[in-house]
């Protein structure tokens, strides 16, 4: 247990984070008024961020062991744990969980009118299962809050959604899961062979190659439906498309988040020989989703499947950042998932916003409004230029640091990926100009209201933050990236010992 | 002879006997639903009290040992539960209530004498004795204009021919050991399972329980026994045999020890059919207990993962999978009596909306086909994790992943219900009022299933307890 550090505060924060929304859920079925409804869980998950920012601020940068660790045996039987812990690499994913929760919330203020109870448990549970994703260090507690999220996001797109929600919502479903089920042999796999379910024990167990191999297609197959990375992808726009705006917010900013980090706690540290092997094939799926995704992106004419597709080729650098096994690819890629989580997250804000004014989600129904909606499109502006990585904005930093890694090693792929860099630049633009300047605009349209300024200014503040002073945010990661740096190589190096 | 130890089963017999009294004179229906209700919670009682009771009875043929005893506590609570989500008898001719009750209780009592059985004689009365009850039990209906006929007749042929091909087999194995005892069998089954004459005697002894559990190629039963039986019937023909089955699948199994290469191969094959064989036709349904039916061939081929593990992790795997099958089974049926107006059967296209029509209904639908599909935190999850495990632990990857991609496979129909119920509009149909105690249930049952999925340690460790009685 020498990898735990226990929890020093003076509550047990990471079950708090993750149950404190659980029980304001269940509370919410015995709430009958709707209003009351969304002012109480408002209340539990800005309490739940509140709750949560100890975490960054008493965070050790110095060491990579798992800090605010809590272990409980569960199942002893099966020497099943209730390990909970956070790193350098899932701290700021959880809070990132923990901010986007409240944030959803004030966006479906207005916009949801139905069973709005049960979309908010939805919501709540849904944060619940995000941060015990992130902050499970048991593979066993990891699956099952991975698996749990499935049922709110079904819900929330199969009963909120839009007019194809039954496909999009059984595609995302059995996409996901089919993936999953492998994720499931190969946890059991890992046990029978390391006899632990405990993730920091298996990352210190030494597996034969041929083991890594298949462990690691399993894993990879699991994970790649979640980023989605080409050719997986496809449950992705039509997910996005139908789901509410609070819906594509979650699955965006924080679900897609899972299989990236899924690659990074699992796929590397467990299997390092088999990482490293896959490496230029994992390089290859990247740039093609990179691509793909970005050439897709510029003919769409509904600005959420747009900004679905431009998911695919942002995450496309997070995988590519990802299999670097160095400093500035990792951290980069790490710094990436958040950035996506924030910009994205805050696009289809945007979108939502001006889906309740003109209820269309096509680019051309809504152009041309810079002058009847300057407030948005100021927002708009700055998140369309942190999705195309312009200086100064978040993503700046993190496509920067990736190209940077991509650049040492391996100077052919980042040459095949900077034109991914300028596809996100022409379709943003092509977004951005559209909506500010293309035509006459409605001017039945009003501005964004204080609700709605206050949800966005958070990311904005974000936005411009890691974009100008990203040390704060790089310095959690130093000293859990160069451990499982170190842990890579270790692998690697000991098989060539053999 | 200590008659103390025969306590849970003299119970079951007397609510039997009051039934029968009961169905003598006319008599009220309401008093015939509210005694079995008390009855059958009585019984939940006193099985639970007898729970660490250990002994031997009748001639050493019947053992109550914790793993009897534990099944014995579990029929009792799938009765009580069937009788509460059957609670006011919609498919049930009124002047036929008392009776439907006395062979309920009679063929609870049959299984709870087939877990104790030890006896190859005794285990085939006990195994009549609850069959026949249902024999009587699936005709009864006052819907569905001659189908309960069908789903009759098919029930008892194939159940006659699955235990006269049992009996085969018993002869068989009396030829081979020259006893009838499991005792003495046990000793000499390890030196015997060369000889094919014992794989082959021992194989055809479970075609018996193969049929009571549906596994392929003795399912043919299922779909129309469930579509054509009474919704509170079909629950209990759903639920209850499977756990008597399971109870002597593991028993018999363990007779032939860890060596039986033979018989596990046979049961790797039935257990990966089973389960694709029962996915695959689950997916075109349209009725919501032939689809359950399907389902219930699927999850027979799972629990099948632990019992051909052949070791106390796989016998307690199974017995973890088929108590939290119990649980999920009930708790879509419980719908389908709720939804059904006069006892007709359900269609999925039946269930738009139930949302809207009673949220309290969709929520327990939606728990209980996500537990079917496996989804954590719920029973059903915790359940596939340790088959899994288990039969992995013995090396059967290939059964592994067919059972993991048979569990992608299954979502889809899963879904589809929990779709109707709340992706779609009500079209007109009506509300669904619940009654107290079924809104008791209802909560009961979705705590029961994620409570028993999140917390399983307690449970999985008295199944293995259990287990460990019958393996020598």
């Amino acid at each position: 247990m020498d990898f735990l550090i226990p929890n020093q505060l003076s509550y047990p924060i990471l079950s708090t984070l993750i149950f404190l929304p659980l029980a304001g859920a269940v509370v919410l079925f015995m709430i009958r008024n709707e209003t009351a409804a969304k002012i109480w869980s408002l209340i539990i998950s800005v309490v739940n961020f509140a709750l949560s920012l100890p975490l960054y601020f008493s965070f050790d940068i110095s060491t990579y062991k798992y800090q605010f660790a809590e272990h409980v045996p569960w199942i002893p039987g099966f020497k099943i744990n209730y390990t909970l812990g956070v790193d350098g690499i899932s701290l700021l994913l959880v809070l990132l969980s923990t901010l986007l929760t409240p944030i959803c919330i004030l966006a479906s203020w207005k916009y949801i009118d139905k069973r709005v109870r049960e979309f908010l448990f939805s919501l709540l549970i849904m944060e619940t299962a995000c941060v015990g994703v992130f902050s499970a260090l048991d593979f066993v507690l990891f699956y099952i809050f991975f698996e749990a999220m499935l049922v709110p996001m079904y819900l929330l797109i199969a009963v909120w959604g839009g007019p194809e929600k039954v496909y999009a919502s059984l595609k995302f479903f059995i996409y996901t899961m089919a993936g999953s089920v492998f994720l499931m042999v190969a946890m059991i796999a890992l046990y029978l062979n390391a006899g632990t379910f405990s993730i920091p024990e298996l990352m210190a167990h030494k597996f034969s190659f041929n083991f890594q191999f298949w462990i690691f297609l399993a894993l990879g197959f699991a994970f790649a439906i979640k980023v989605p990375m080409a050719p997986l992808h496809t449950w992705l726009p039509a997910a996005h498309v139908e789901a509410p705006t609070a819906g594509s917010v979650i699955l965006a900013s924080i679900l897609l988040k899972m299989g990236t980090y899924g690659f990074v706690r699992f796929c590397l540290p467990i299997t390092p020989q088999a990482s490293v092997y896959f490496a230029p094939y994992v390089f290859g799926i990247s740039l093609i989703s990179i691509l793909y995704g970005g050439y897709v992106a510029l003919g769409q004419s509904d600005m959420k499947r747009l900004i679905a597709y431009s998911s695919v080729a942002h995450m496309g650098f997070v995988t590519l950042g990802t299999f670097l096994f160095n400093k500035q690819g990792l951290e980069g890629a790490i710094l990436q998932m958040i950035n996506h989580g924030v910009t994205t997250g805050a696009l289809f804000l945007c979108v939502g916003i001006i889906y309740e004014r003109s209820h269309s989600r096509l680019i051309s129904v809504n152009s041309g409004i810079s002058s009847i909606m300057p407030i948005y499109i100021g927002f708009l502006g700055l998140f369309s230029f942190s999705s195309l990585a312009f200086p100064g904005t978040n993503s700046f930093v993190g496509e920067l640091l990736v190209l940077i890694g991509t650049f040492l090693d391996h100077k052919w792929v980042g040459a095949l990926a900077i034109p991914g860099v300028v596809l996100a630049a022409a379709y943003m633009l092509r977004l951005l100009q559209k909506i500010a300047w293309g035509g006459e605009g409605n001017p039945t349209f009003k501005d964004m209201n204080l609700r709605e300024i206050i949800y966005l200014a958070p990311l904005a503040i974000f936005v411009l933050w890691i974009g100008f002073n990203p040390g704060p945010f790089l310095d959690v990661m130093h000293a859990s990236v160069a451990h499982l740096i170190e842990q890579v190589q270790a692998g690697n190096a000991l098989a060539l010992v053999k | 002879m200590d008659f103390s130890l025969f306590l849970p089963e003299t119970f079951l017999l007397f609510m039997a006997l009051i039934f029968f009294c009961q169905s003598m004179w006319k008599s009220s229906a309401d008093l015939n639903q509210g005694l079995a209700l008390f009855l059958s919670a009585a019984g939940v009682i006193i099985s639970l009290l007898n729970l660490n009771q250990s002994g031997e009875l009748f001639y050493r043929s019947y053992r109550v040992d914790l793993f009897s005893q534990t099944f014995k506590c579990l029929i009792s609570f799938g009765l009580f539960l069937v009788v509460v989500l059957g609670r006011k008898l919609k498919g049930i001719e009124e002047r036929l209530q008392p009776e439907f009750f006395m062979f309920l209780s009679l063929s609870s009592l049959g299984l709870s004498l087939m877990v104790s059985s030890v006896e190859l004689l005794t285990i085939f009365i006990a195994m009549e004795l609850s069959s026949y009850s249902l024999y009587v039990l699936i005709p009864i209906r006052n819907q569905a204009r001659g189908q309960q006929m069908e789903a009759a007749i098919k029930y008892i042929i194939f159940g006659a021919a699955a235990t006269g091909v049992m009996l085969f087999g018993m002869s068989y194995i009396f030829g081979v050991t020259g006893s009838t005892y499991l005792v003495d069998i046990l000793q000499k089954m390890p030196a015997l399972l060369k000889e094919p004459i014992a794989v082959i005697g021992l194989l055809l002894v479970l075609c018996g329980f193969f049929f009571k559990l549906a596994v392929v190629p003795f399912q043919f039963w299922t779909p129309d026994v469930y579509q054509g039986a009474a919704n509170e019937t079909a629950s209990f023909v759903a639920t209850m045999p499977k756990l008597g089955a399971v109870a002597l699948l593991l028993r018999l199994v363990s007779l032939a020890g860890s060596g039986a290469v033979d018989l596990i191969q046979v049961l790797v094959l039935l257990s990966a059919v089973s389960m694709t064989f029962g996915n695959l036709a689950a997916l075109v349904q349209t009725d919501l207990k032939r689809l359950l039916a399907y389902s219930s061939i699927a999850h027979a081929g799972y629990v099948l993962l632990g019992v051909l593990s052949l070791n106390s992790a796989g016998f307690s795997a199974a017995v973890y999978h088929i108590s939290a099958y119990l649980l999920m089974n009930l708790a879509c049926f419980l719908v389908v009596c709720a939804v059904s107006r006069e006892g007709e059967n359900v269609a999925i296209s039946d269930l738009s909306g139930l949302y809207r029509r009673s949220p309290l209904l969709a929520f327990t639908l939606a728990v209980g086909a996500f537990a079917l599909a496996g989804i954590p935190p719920t029973a059903g999850f915790t359940g596939k994790l340790f088959l899994f495990v288990a039969a992995l632990n013995q090396g059967h990857l290939a059964l592994v992943i067919i059972a993991a991609v048979n569990t992608a496979i299954s979502i889809y129909y899963y879904l589809n219900i929990v779709r109707s119920a709340y992706g779609q509009d009500p079209n007109g149909l009506p509300a669904v009022t619940l009654s107290f105690s079924n809104r008791l249930l209802n909560y009961g049952l979705i705590l029961a299933i994620i409570l028993l999925g999140a917390l399983p340690a307690w449970f999985i460790e008295l199944a293995r307890t259990a287990c460990k009685t019958i393996i020598s």
